[in-house]
């Protein structure tokens, strides 16, 4: 029943982001066209053209059934500035922001949890102040700014535009080389931020557990200091960090977006950019849609997940 | 002291510092002096006499211009936040006082909005609406109030539970009494802590909004500097002068107003 009740909501949140998506693009900006033409040469005809072309000239409640008809079957809609589908320019920089992402995202997590677990298990060392003074201090730290720190220190060491260079040889090895060159700093630059992030909320899950009998009970048993974190203090408070690990995904999608536009990564966050530069309503609606619903799922794991590793939390 | 105290009188002092520096910066300073067609000045000037912290893409002082960005930023940050915190209590006291349908569907969309990346959704916003600091103010605010709402709500709720408002109750007061007396007053720490966490984030979702070019374009920000350090090749120019100022401002007052609220935070949750 709870199992059905969370397919339920997850359901109605893509529902939601679906409306929100049409409410944002379609209905706040009143007439889209007369906004993306805005310092372009274009008369009335034309405008007129457009509208009729994107079936603009039609009533709302239309416009939003053909849009909603259309979503499900995952056509959504044609960009504006690259007159193509937009699940196709969409599909196109999957690769890349995923390539990005997983990478930063497995780093921040592991490097995060570690940190988290050893600044909470010595509260008040050393190591804990540095880490927490850090970590608080990199939340501060604007992504971007970062990005471009970094780009400026290294000088040449790293290429820092684009994701590969257009001379290197054509094999796999030497791609993969240059791509993992190209890599570098775009991923350090997201594994700062979000790390810092997830030591914190490493940490302070751990400080709940800190004082909870059954580790009094582990110590009498007189089990060694390490064994007793690992085995009996790390699992249980791992548990709810990863869940906010999941709920946080947002925050490594924020990231991307300023990363990605700082480095020209070719994936979704440049996209992003070059489509409210246009701006491009039409792309800036699918990558919304596509964003937004890759969040809701990530919730939906996160839920299911935490319900098949914590048998305390009953899911089905 | 505990350490908390310190750190957090520290941050306090900083923001006084940036406070004044806000309000004393557009009086002392001249407006020729930032207009770009006036300057006299050499651009990509390094720090050094005459201009200490040298000179922009077109010759304007560094330092001017950090000086006079730290209004807006300051502003926005603050607006923002009151904003955000202001939906995110009103929506936390309704939909923990009032059960039924309505709460049901606050919760709901509270939780909905929680999830999704509120930099995308701010993006959205100032996208769609005309330029300006109005449409920074509304899109940082009706992006950000969810957790403030989810907490308040929390508090609402355990405060209700609680005998001396039962009793209040059974003594014939009603949904206007109870919540003015007893839950306003229980939620109004909680609210200050996270007003203060707010502004943190509200600047620097201002700096990455500015930076990625939906800033209001007539005023000077941090973010708005960065944006055109960015655009006009301050790092392949070296020019560390024009990139480090802005970005530090940005994460001391951040990092200032986050100490503050956590040592707020400690005094009104002591337990740990």
């Amino acid at each position: 029943m709870r199992l059905a009740g969370r397919f339920g909501g997850a359901a109605l949140s893509l529902l939601m982001v679906a409306v929100l998506g049409f409410f944002l693009f379609r209905v706040v900006p009143g007439d889209p066209v007369v906004s993306m033409t805005r310092g372009r040469p274009t008369t009335a005809a034309m405008q007129a053209e457009l509208r009729a072309q994107f079936g603009l000239d039609r009533p709302l409640h239309e416009q939003f059934w053909s849009y909603f008809t259309s979503l499900l079957h995952g056509d959504l809609g044609t960009s504006f500035t690259f007159r193509r589908p937009v699940s196709e320019v969409i599909g196109e920089r999957l690769g890349p922001t995923l390539l990005l992402v997983g990478t930063a995202t497995l780093i921040a997590v592991l490097l995060g949890l570690w940190l988290g677990v050893r600044a909470a298990w010595r509260r008040d060392s050393v190591f804990d102040r540095v880490t927490t003074g850090v970590s608080l201090t990199l939340w501060a730290v604007p992504t971007f700014w970062l990005g471009m720190l970094l780009m400026m220190v290294t000088g040449d060491l790293f290429p820092s535009r684009g994701m590969r260079d257009t001379d290197t040889a054509p094999d796999f090895v030497s791609q993969a080389l240059d791509v993992g060159h190209h890599l570098v700093l775009p991923s350090v630059t997201l594994v700062a931020v979000v790390c810092a992030e997830y030591a914190l909320v490493m940490r302070s899950s751990l400080l709940e557990e800190m004082h909870a009998p059954y580790l009094t009970t582990a110590r009498a048993k007189g089990l060694r200091d390490d064994l007793v974190r690992r085995r009996h203090a790390v699992p249980n408070a791992v548990l709810p960090a990863i869940t906010l690990v999941f709920l946080r995904f947002g925050l490594v999608v924020a990231g991307a977006i300023t990363t990605e536009t700082v480095f020209s990564w070719p994936g979704l966050g440049l996209l992003f950019y070059d489509a409210l530069t246009g701006p491009d309503y039409f792309l800036l609606q699918g990558l919304l849609v596509v964003t937004a619903g890759a969040v809701v799922v990530m919730n939906l794991l996160a839920d299911l997940l935490h319900g098949v590793l914590d048998p305390r939390v009953k899911v089905v | 002291m505990s350490r908390f105290d310190r750190t957090g009188l520290a941050g306090a002092g900083v923001l006084a510092v940036a406070a004044l520096v806000a309000l004393v910066a557009p009086l002392l300073i001249d407006a020729e002096a930032l207009d770009v067609t006036r300057v006299t000045a050499g651009a990509w000037q390094a720090p050094g006499a005459g201009h200490w912290l040298g000179t922009d893409h077109t010759g304007r002082s560094v330092a001017l211009l950090l000086a006079q960005g730290t209004g807006t930023s300051l502003f926005v940050g603050l607006t923002a936040a009151i904003l955000s915190v202001g939906i995110g209590t009103l929506v936390g006291i309704v939909s923990g006082h009032f059960g039924g349908l309505l709460a049901g569907a606050l919760l709901r969309v509270t939780d909905f909005f929680l999830v999704l990346p509120a930099l995308v959704l701010a993006i959205a916003l100032s996208t769609v609406l005309p330029r300006g600091l109005g449409t920074i103010v509304l899109a940082i605010g009706l992006t950000s109030w969810p957790s403030t709402a989810r907490m308040v709500r929390a508090q609402t709720l355990t405060i209700e539970a609680r005998p001396f408002v039962e009793r209040a109750r059974a003594l014939g007061g009603g949904h206007g009494h109870v919540i003015a007396r007893h839950v306003v007053p229980s939620v109004v720490p909680l609210v200050l802590v996270n007003a203060t966490l707010a502004v943190a984030s509200a600047i620097v979702a201002e700096s990455t909004l500015a930076f990625l070019g939906l800033g209001d374009p007539t005023r000077i920000s941090w973010g708005a500097m960065l944006h055109q350090a960015q655009l006009h090749g301050a790092v392949p120019q070296q020019a560390w002068w024009y990139l480090l100022p802005p970005g530090l401002a940005i994460v001391v007052v951040v990092l200032a107003f986050t100490l503050v609220g956590r040592a707020l935070e400690a005094v009104v949750t002591p337990k740990r």
